[in-house]
């Protein structure tokens, strides 16, 4: 398929059903014209809830309060362990607290600009609209957001906004938000609502008679290949930025619910779309298994800078402020150091690559809170950032409160996923994603502060209803039992594939092609792409992929606890994954948000966006092993916000 | 750098387990202790060995899935972090080091250091959350919070259910990690309504799960990676006696 052009209409297949009429009117609308399940009907339906992230446990709670029996499957030993809760900095809403003009308006207006305008404008306005029922929500629960003297909330601002809209619990905001979700879905798990499968792994979507009726799932205690058969299947099982190896992710965040169910058939939308987190610790030894991030809040009172001279290697209190180069201030007056995430990573790579960077390994720029210690006093700064400052201690090795802070971009979060129409159905009827996995809020970049903000908002407010608008179609149908070939079938599947990689008996660790792979990706389809260069990727993807197959090493025994098989199947997804991001990286011939294509940027070396081209989102069919994915293209129309120049100058 | 390894192995929960040593060479001193068993581990499979077990996921310190305990120490020597924020530059070039899991009858062992934790779970199901439906919550500045009140739920509310308490009492009690949500919720408004009955429900459920009692030894404190305070326990404590008190008075 060709790229579109301005006038290009949607694929048939790919129908949003974004309700018609204004766009402040949308959700309202459509929720009175959702279809009802009774209370004494719900108790009929079966759920599955594959994650226990923000999207999943708050989903799972919500559906289970409602009265439908749900079933929450997650790897982790305990819900309260998703990645979710590493999230630090803070949680955006519209309720104008600081009295500094904000409104669901401007919000919306943010939040879609800061996307690059490769977001659904309707969904978008959904996320503004719900977000203050949600620090309600997460108040009633007994969320201990941070508050002034008098008792109110307190907020703080954000890249990429102008007002202060977010709430934030110390520096520990998904800590505190998760164990909210993570209490109520305990709650019914103790009611008996729920049931809880902790070390239980999703490893593929059984379909009938083209819907989704349940999961085939690996228990990693006993190495049982079990499945759980449903009305419908909630995916929240978050991104697949670890495809990079080094990122801001837990170890175990994967793609393979993603994957598996994309292989059944869900379109995965704009998979290139990873966002490249500026503030992270720069790596220290071939031996990182993992990067940490610094909390995005850390810019509201520190200044990022590099020495004006390439080379100038001297100790960061020995270069005088006049040979210093505080280039997100000079480069973006208006928002400085609080300009959106894409636009500093991509001005910290650009001083890094003249040769400016700092720290031993010339890979990174220094955050600095000098100013603002002596301005505010250590003990102000110790109150909103102390755990950081001890963190960054301990990783480093060095005192924060002496000398600046080193950071550096790393892949923190995706944007693409799951295609999901307005109700969060993917194509495939019955299967819902929610949270990171979906693709739908954040375009081609994502502020910070949104995904609390969307993985609350689909899992409390958004899916109760659209789900329930789904099952009210279905009343009185009973799923296939796990016993159905259909399910059989599945599960045979699952466990040859299992059996094949456990055989291949080679000598290289899963972990060693997950490095390497992560490598490549970085390379060649991280911050800045080119096309020679994608090209070439795909071709060392390739061949890596085909040594895989040859050498992985899985020792071990397949039944009861063996991490390495594990990791060897999320690998193996990592990989067709990988092929596919590059793919859409190469077709997407613009430069918007986090993707930069090196051929298309304006004369001041900014990012140049193609809207009479690429106003859309790119879906991938799976069309098997043998056949490239087809490519199919949700046009983006704009009623409402004005496709205009990003500019935070 | 260099070092020995004495690390318990145990293939599973009904099997015996035994210390078996290793050598970690070439060991950056800029690695977490994590990272310094991934390189063992990835030398033990490549050799097609089974590598050494152990749970691990945000490595920032905040999920709570880590925890080892080093050289007698839960998540090592240093005071207030978790293993994963452990660097290998506190430890001395040659070093032993002993690497066990947490012990306590309420933590059985499921694979060399990996152990269930999940009767912590248990304990927050029985009455560690405000009962509180999606939907319909009053605006969220309706109910003010003296900011004290909010900054000390809040350091009772940052336990990460690790576990190091649990494995430092020498009476394996979860005194300190149910005192803390117990605490969390009664210092906040929203949390007054069930405030006696959780705390009755969650003592109950910490004793159904067989930790054992507290004494008030301290070692909780001490190992708490995020600082969590004994002074949860007295709050928990009172706040038990006084329902229990008044659950008696009511008969």
């Amino acid at each position: 398929m060709s790229a579109s052009s301005a006038t290009e209409h949607s694929s048939p297949r790919l129908d949003s059903r974004i309700p018609p009429g204004a766009l402040a009117d949308k959700w309202q609308r459509h929720q009175n014209a959702l279809r009802l399940v009774s209370p004494a009907n719900r108790r009929r339906f079966e759920i599955i809830v594959v994650g226990s992230g923000l999207a999943g446990a708050s989903a799972a709670a919500a559906l289970a309060e409602m009265g439908y029996r749900v079933r929450c499957i997650t790897f982790h030993d305990s819900p309260r362990r998703a990645h979710s809760v590493s999230a630090q900095g803070g949680i955006n809403a519209a309720k104008d607290y600081g009295n500094d003009s904000d409104s669901i308006e401007r919000l919306f207006q943010d939040t879609i600009k800061g996307g690059d305008f490769r977001a659904r404008e309707a969904n978008v306005y959904r996320l503004a609209e719900v977000a203050n029922s949600i620090i309600d929500h997460c108040v009633a629960q007994g969320v201990p957001f941070n508050r002034d003297y008098g008792g109110l909330l307190d907020v703080r601002s954000f890249g990429g906004a102008q007002v202060a809209r977010t709430f934030y619990t110390r520096g520990q905001t998904g800590q505190q938000l998760l164990l909210g979700a993570y209490q109520a879905l305990m709650r019914q798990v103790d009611r008996g609502q729920v049931t809880l499968h902790p070390r239980t792994e999703m490893l593929d979507l059984v379909l009938h008679d083209g819907q989704a009726r349940g999961v085939v799932c690996r228990d990693l205690l006993s190495g049982q290949i079990n499945s759980y058969s449903g009305h419908a299947v909630v995916l929240a099982s978050g991104g697949y930025a670890n495809v990079y190896y080094l990122t801001t992710n837990a170890k175990a965040c994967n793609s393979t619910a993603l994957w598996r169910a994309h292989r059944r058939g869900a379109f995965m939308a704009n998979p290139c779309f990873t966002q490249i987190h500026p503030t992270c610790i720069p790596p220290a030894s071939e031996q990182q298994g993992k990067l940490t991030l610094m909390s995005e809040s850390l810019r509201n009172d520190g200044r990022v800078w590099v020495p004006q001279a390439a080379g100038d290697k001297r100790p960061p209190n020995e270069i005088p402020e006049s040979e210093r180069d505080y280039f997100l201030e000079r480069k973006y007056p208006a928002f400085g150091n609080l300009a959106p995430r894409d636009i500093s990573s991509r001005a910290a790579k650009e001083v890094v690559d003249e040769g400016r960077g700092v720290g031993p390994s010339g890979v990174g720029v220094y955050l600095d809170l000098a100013d603002s210690i002596a301005r505010l006093g250590k003990r102000a700064i110790a109150e909103r950032y102390g755990n950081l400052f001890e963190m960054y201690q301990m990783i480093t090795g060095e005192d924060p409160w002496q000398v600046p802070m080193r950071i550096y971009p790393a892949p923190h979060y995706t944007m693409g996923g799951l295609w999901v129409d307005y109700n969060l159905m993917s194509t495939i009827p019955g299967l819902f994603v929610i949270g990171e996995a979906n693709f739908s809020d954040h375009g081609a970049n994502r502020l910070g502060a949104s995904a609390l903000m969307q993985g609350l908002a689909d899992g409390y407010f958004i899916l109760p209803s659209t789900l329930t608008d789904y099952l009210a179609g279905h009343l009185g149908e009973q799923p296939p039992a796990t016993d159905h070939p259909a399910f059989q079938q599945t599960q045979r599947d699952v466990a040859e594939r299992l059996d094949r990689l456990h055989n291949i008996n080679g000598s290289r660790s899963a972990d060693s092609f997950h490095r390497q792979l992560g490598k490549l990706m970085w390379e060649g389809c991280g911050m800045a792409r080119e096309a020679t260069q994608l090209r070439e990727l795909q071709e060392n993807i390739g061949a890596l992929r085909q040594e895989f197959y040859k050498d992985l090493a899985v020792p071990g025994s397949a039944s009861g606890v063996n991490q390495e098989l594990e990791k060897a199947a999320r690998v193996e997804d990592f990989f067709e994954l990988a092929e596919l991001m590059v793919r859409d990286a190469l077709e997407r011939e613009e430069s918007c948000g986090g993707h930069f294509r090196v051929e298309h940027q304006s004369s001041g070396g900014e990012a140049l966006r193609d809207d009479s081209r690429f106003a859309h989102v790119t879906a991938w069919e799976y069309r098997g092993a043998e056949q490239p994915a087809a490519q199919h293209h949700e046009q983006l129309s704009f009623e409402h916000a004005s496709l205009q120049e990003r500019s935070y100058k | 750098m260099r070092f020995t390894l004495q690390v318990w192995r145990q293939s599973g929960p009904e099997s015996p387990g035994e210390f078996v040593e290793y050598e970690a060479a070439d060991i950056s001193a800029d690695s977490s202790f994590l990272e310094m068993l991934d390189v063992v581990n990835e030398r033990l499979s490549s050799s097609g060995q089974e590598p050494i077990h152990f749970d691990h996921d945000c490595r920032e310190g905040i999920c709570g899935a880590c925890g080892l305990m080093i050289n007698g120490h839960p998540h090592g020597p240093i005071a207030g972090i978790t293993t994963c924020q452990l660097h290998m530059r506190h430890f001395s070039d040659g070093q032993r080091i002993i690497i066990e899991p947490w012990r306590a009858a309420a933590f059985p062992v499921i694979k060399d250091l990996v152990v269930d934790r999940t009767a912590l779970d248990r304990i927050i199901a029985a009455g560690g959350y405000a009962s509180v439906n999606t939907g319909g919550a009053p605006d969220a500045n309706s109910l003010p919070v003296a900011k004290e009140d909010s900054e000390r739920a809040m350091d009772a509310a940052t336990c990460i259910g690790c576990g190091a308490c649990v494995a430092a009492c020498p009476n394996a009690a979860a005194q300190l990690f149910t005192a803390a949500k117990a605490t969390h919720l009664a210092l906040l408004p929203q949390g007054q309504a069930e405030r006696q009955q959780r705390a009755r429900a969650m003592v109950a459920q910490m004793e159904a799960e067989g930790f054992g009692y507290c004494t008030n030894h301290g070692e909780c404190q001490a190992a708490c990676p995020k600082g969590v305070s004994m002074d949860n326990i007295a709050f928990l404590n009172y706040d038990f006696r006084k329902a229990w008190l008044e659950a008696l008075s009511s008969r």
